[in-house]
């Protein structure tokens, strides 16, 4: 039997994600790519939202995206066919989020450097939002079937997010949601968060929503 | 849920510290978890028993989850608290104005060796 010692590590366990992901954001930047990592719980619109945006944005840049799945590639089909950009399928094997490693795969897989690529995470308010995936804006999207207390249940999603995008308001008639307590609650948690209330199936906050994006890319670069 | 993900990055992390400092196998390892820091003790002491099967030096390694209380500060009356037991809330003053001082960290502390 060998010496017994003790070796001291003290390390975050998200030390080599967050190494990682940084290394990702620079290389990203080096190659002139703006990396959105789009994150909610399932059914809040994820895949409808970036349809609607990329259709916005796709006269102005080229765009990618990537779609983070357990399994099945049913969201990658969508986009492609709805969006003519190319979008690859990513399966977490499983997982219930993406790390910047498995990011980093799915720009490889890629194979080019659009302007603009969209990082679909995986359908879950939880684990995505410890792990940095190296893109360089992060947002969240909320809908209004799942309630206004949402932002108070899930904090930690909401605090990491720059962006917020209330989803469904077409719906508004039909649950108890009051969006300006639904604000309330973000800022709560987030006061930096810049929120938008958008319908993706009808349109409506769209416009917005892609100008600050547009804005935010070019100031970026 | 995220249990394993976590565990995947721990057992990554202490196995290239293995290798690196060259030892034959990791007897103990020693965490510690805050108790906000969103990871249920036993769903990750669940994964790692079986990630470990998995690894060139940790087959044999015993977990020690260490629990780090979480305590906030309250930034009106001056006064820290358990955030387990009031969250948000001072439980002396009522004020919102508070913030965790310690409780959500996840650190990898130490190894013991041979």
């Amino acid at each position: 039997m060998g010496k017994v010692r003790t070796i001291l590590l003290q390390k975050g366990v998200f030390d080599d994600n967050d190494l990682q992901a940084r290394k990702l954001r620079d290389y990203l930047k080096s190659k002139g790519t703006f990396l959105i990592n789009v994150m909610s719980s399932p059914g809040a619109g994820k895949t409808t939202t970036l349809v609607s945006l990329i259709n916005r944005l796709k006269g102005f840049m080229n765009i990618a995206v990537m779609e983070a799945d357990i399994d099945y590639d049913i969201d990658a089909v969508r986009v492609a066919d709805k969006t003519g950009c190319p979008s690859i399928q990513l399966h977490t094997g499983g997982m219930c989020h993406l790390d910047a490693e498995m990011t980093k795969q799915g720009i490889d897989g890629l194979g080019s450097f659009p302007d603009l690529i969209f990082l679909e995470n995986v359908g879950n308010l939880v684990c995505p939002a410890e792990f940095d995936t190296g893109a360089h804006l992060d947002a969240v999207i909320l809908s209004v079937p799942e309630g206004d207390d949402k932002p108070l249940k899930y904090p930690l999603v909401f605090q990491k997010a720059s962006i917020v995008i209330i989803n469904k308001i077409d719906a508004l008639d039909y649950f108890t949601f009051d969006a300006e307590k639904c604000k309330r609650n973000i800022l709560e948690n987030n006061p930096n968060a810049r929120i938008f209330t958008v319908s993706a199936k009808t349109g409506e906050g769209m416009e917005e929503l892609t100008n600050y994006i547009k804005k935010t890319i070019k100031e970026w670069h | 849920m995220h249990e394993l993900g976590i565990v995947k990055h721990v057992v990554d992390q202490v196995e290239k510290a293995a290798e690196e400092n060259k030892v034959n196998k990791v007897l103990k390892l020693t965490l510690e978890v805050g108790e906000v820091s969103s990871i249920v003790p036993d769903y990750f002491k669940d994964c790692f028993e079986w990630y470990k099967k998995k690894t060139k030096y940790m087959q044999d390694t015993l977990l020690d989850l260490v629990i780090i209380e979480g305590i906030s500060y309250c930034t009106n009356c001056k006064t820290t608290y358990k955030t387990v037991e009031h969250a948000k809330i001072c439980p002396s003053c009522g004020s919102k104005e508070t913030y965790l001082v310690t409780g959500n960290q996840m650190t990898i502390k130490d190894m013991l060796v041979e």
